[in-house]
């Protein structure tokens, strides 16, 4: 299995600059393995509204389960694909992101 | 939570032609407000051209009495006679069976025939851990003997119940038709009862599930069973039934047996004991699939029906919902063709929350004059996606999208009420695939003010005519399936949606006679005529989607199970049946993405003579389509040229699409095997290819490949290179003047 490389900040920033189209190889390497977790626990954004603000949560053991939202709202999906990334390179790596 | 939903009871109506209109208020109000509307865009998004529709002076706009009405989700037969009384010295009933979801820790009901308001009667049944039992009541007492183990899952079991009323004794026989080594093959249990028969009354016998109530032509039932049932059997009392290995043993004497191989292609369940006791499906189970006796001897059940004796039943199969009508409204005779809704609405708490948009498709009279253009409403695609659950019950679903899964209202009003049904992109409950989708519900993905996909995505075209001042006429998929060429006769040109993907044989019949006798067809969109869909004469509204072993798909059906019990067709990709869409729209199917979309250049073709007409007012080296409300005009599902697989040999290649991310992947039915370099940065073929061809007698086919394209035209005020070059195209189609090739 592919592991985060943890001193790839390179690779973060990249992910912040754009978080949708062309990546590199290795920042595609990084959101394969982000994103394919898996579903028990999947974060999930919620539409509060028809376009946002967007809450946080997370998929329970099956479909049919509710969704436990973690407390956190964005008001655009930019933002939220970060926070996520930044979750998901620490639960990957062991370390916190040391971005903003 | 929505607090108000509905449906039409059909997908198209013509002038003098009557649509009933079924509304659910939710959260209980007493009351709503009806109006009924023409749809011209439904995208309200930031950028967006907005929502637009004209309202129309229906005689049926006003205020109703609200209700909430109810669901009854879940397939079952239904056998109306005495059958399942018992008879003087009792009864033996028999089944084999194959579940499919014991995980559900549910009780699950084989067959039964109890009355509804007592409970007085009995049942073969799973008990909530799976094991066999068989239980009896008088109304006031309820009595069952259980097998100790469960019935494995997806394998077959012969289930054998007895009731002894000179005895007071009920037994159950387990028989493993196929034991693994080691593996007991049979186990029984007896006991005693403490009255002699149970009367169920006039109670119907049901099969897969138990009756609960009824009201008028409205059944209620419960308990569910998830799997496959194969040959159940009503007899007199036998004195042995371990002694039983096959339940064929029981057909002699027998009061009723049903023979599921036969009719297959109805919702019928026939009994073959000549008793008469032949009954009916309700809501839709899966026929058509392999049974106890099936050891891959051949793959298709038109080959040998007597090796698909089973039926399978899911508790989350639903066909009518069979609302009450709120309101019922004739078609005016001067009601211009178009795409129209009933919005109905009642007090709410959020925006979007508090109303529905009911929607469906106008067509001309049949003796109107003809518009010189015809808007195709992609029906069958509407269907294929109701009330989708793919996108968030999927794991992989956000690593292909290349972005957060992102639910709003709708989406969580249909996580929370599974009863509305699911799409054939869904697994049932039980994990195995849907294939049958219906109108007769709210479908909740089919709606203005929702995502930009199928339908909603589809206005923009409707918005772009109007915004042209083009005169047009919508028809749609089920009439074409119906009608035929007919329908398509007699219009200079035909315009899709952005998403065309479902089609049956007629409609592809008609589409090629129609370019091939002088029509003019514009293929808007992306992963169109891709997969083949049956229909049933009895079941207006109602599809079947059979897929295969290639194709984008979210699961593969099991072997055996791939030909359409409605008609008897191969299932699967129109490409894996030798009708690539590349032979009707030049473009095939060949990526898809979701992240981020893109643009065309131009390429040789779009300077030819030929394509002078289209790229006029279009500079050499624009960017076409770097724009749009959905980021580009090229973008999420994309079609691509290929000789091999049809494209005409004189066809234009005008134009490609680039920059494609790195979630754009090939998909899988262009792989012979996996390599690495199928994404869109390292290989070519994932590509949008715009097309441009004549066919005979002043026939042609212009193609744009993408899905997005649609979503480009509003730009600018309509003012932009994906708008001219439609209109381009638009305006030399409807022109009768020959095309010089």
């Amino acid at each position: 299995m592919y592991q985060i490389d943890p001193t790839r900040l390179d690779l973060a920033e990249e992910f912040k600059r754009r978080p949708y189209g062309r990546h590199s190889a290795e920042l595609q390497r990084v959101l394969n393995r982000m994103r394919t977790e898996p579903f028990e626990g999947h974060y999930v954004l919620i539409r509060e509204g028809r376009f946002g603000p967007y809450k946080l949560g997370r998929f329970g053991r099956t479909p049919a389960d509710p969704i436990a939202f973690t407390g956190q709202t964005f008001q655009n999906l930019r933002e939220a694909e970060w926070t996520v990334f930044k979750l998901r390179w620490h639960r990957l790596t062991g370390l916190e992101l040391p971005l903003d | 939570m929505l607090k108000i939903v509905g449906y039409t009871d059909r997908l198209s109506v013509r002038p003098g032609e009557a649509v009933a209109f079924k509304v659910s208020c939710e959260a209980g109000a007493d009351a709503f407000d009806a109006e009924i509307l023409r749809l011209i865009c439904g995208d309200d998004s930031p950028g967006g051209p907005g929502f637009k529709a004209e309202p129309v002076a229906a005689s049926v706009n006003g205020r109703y009495p609200g209700r909430r009405q109810p669901v009854n989700c879940g397939s079952f037969g239904l056998v109306s006679t005495d059958v399942g009384r018992p008879g003087e010295d009792g009864m033996t009933v028999a089944a084999v069976i194959a579940p499919t979801w014991l995980d559900k820790r549910a009780e699950q009901t084989i067959l039964s025939c109890r009355a509804p308001a007592t409970g007085a009667g009995w049942r073969l049944m799973l008990d909530p851990a799976g094991r066999p039992r068989f239980e009896v009541s008088d109304g006031a007492r309820t009595v069952g003997v259980d097998i100790d183990r469960p019935a494995p899952e997806r394998r077959w079991s012969l289930l054998i119940a007895t009731l002894d009323t000179a005895e007071r004794r009920i037994r159950i026989v387990h028989r493993l038709l196929d034991p693994l080594p080691g593996e007991s093959g049979i186990e029984a249990a007896d006991r005693p009862i403490p009255f002699a028969a149970p009367d169920p009354g006039d109670a119907p016998l049901t099969i897969a599930a138990v009756l609960t109530g009824a009201e008028s032509e409205r059944l209620f039932t419960a308990s569910h069973f998830d799997g496959k049932i194969e040959s159940p059997v009503i007899a007199p009392l036998v004195g042995e039934p371990a002694a039983i290995t096959a339940v064929a043993a029981l057909a002699e004497g027998c009061r009723a047996r049903w023979d599921f191989a036969a009719g297959i292609d109805t919702q019928r369940i026939l009994d073959a004991s000549g008793r008469g006791h032949d009954g009916r499906l309700v809501n839709l189970p899966t026929r058509a699939v392999t049974g106890s006796n099936w050891r891959s001897q051949v793959v298709r059940w038109t080959d040998r029906p007597d090796l698909y004796g089973a039926i399978h039943f899911h508790c989350d199969d639903l066909h009518d919902m069979q609302w009450g009508t709120d309101f019922r409204w004739t078609v005016p005779g001067d009601l211009p063709s178009g795409v129209y809704a009933a919005r109905v609405s009642c007090p709410g708490d959020g925006p979007g929350l508090d109303e529905d948009y009911l929607p469906f498709f106008v067509l001309p009279a049949r003796d109107a004059p003809k518009a010189p253009v015809a808007f195709l409403a992609s029906t069958f695609t509407f269907l294929a996606y109701a009330n989708s659950h793919h996108g968030y019950e999927d794991p992989l679903s956000e690593v292909c999208y290349g972005a957060l899964l992102s639910l709003g209202p709708a989406e969580l009003f249909l996580k929370e009420r599974r009863d509305f049904g699911i799409s054939v992109y869904d697994r049932h409950r039980d994990g195995s695939g849907g294939v049958y989708s219906s109108w007769h519900r709210p479908i909740l993905n089919t709606r203005p003010k929702r995502a930009l996909w199928n339908f909603n995505a589809d206005l923009h075209v409707v918005d772009w005519l109007h915004a042209i001042g083009q005169g047009f006429d919508v028809i749609t998929d089920d009439r074409i399936d119906e009608e035929g060429a007919a329908l398509l006769r007699g219009y200079r040109c035909v315009i899709t949606g952005s998403h065309p993907e479902y089609h049956s044989t007629a409609m592809l019949d008609a589409f090629d006679a129609y370019v091939s006798g002088g029509g003019r067809l514009m293929y808007l969109g992306g992963n169109g005529f891709y997969w083949r869909v049956s229909t049933h004469p009895e079941l207006p509204g109602v599809i079947e989607v059979r897929r295969g072993e290639a194709g984008t798909r979210c699961f593969e059906l099991p072997p055996g199970e791939r030909t359409h019990a409605w008609g008897g067709e191969a299932g699967g990709l129109w490409r894996s049946q030798g009708r690539a869409p590349q032979q009707l729209v030049g473009v095939g199917f060949v990526a898809e993405g979701f992240d981020e979309n893109s643009y065309f250049v131009r390429d040789a073709g779009s300077f030819d003579r030929r394509a002078a007409f289209i790229f006029k007012g279009v500079a050499p080296d624009e960017r076409i389509g770097d724009f749009g409300v959905l980021g580009g005009a090229a973008g999420y599902e994309l079609d691509a040229a290929d000789p091999a697989l049809g494209t005409p040999p004189h066809a234009l290649v005008l134009a490609h699409s680039v920059e494609h991310s790195n979630v754009y992947l090939l998909t899988p039915e262009e792989l012979l095997a996996g390599f690495p370099g199928q994404d869109a940065i390292e290989n070519d073929k994932v590509r949008a290819d715009m097309v441009f061809f004549e066919c005979p007698n002043g026939g042609a086919v212009f193609s744009t490949g993408s899905i997005t394209w649609a979503a480009s035209l509003s730009h600018n005020a309509y003012d932009n290179n994906v708008a001219r070059i439609t209109g381009n195209v638009l305006r030399r189609f409807i022109d009768p003047a020959p095309l010089e090739p």
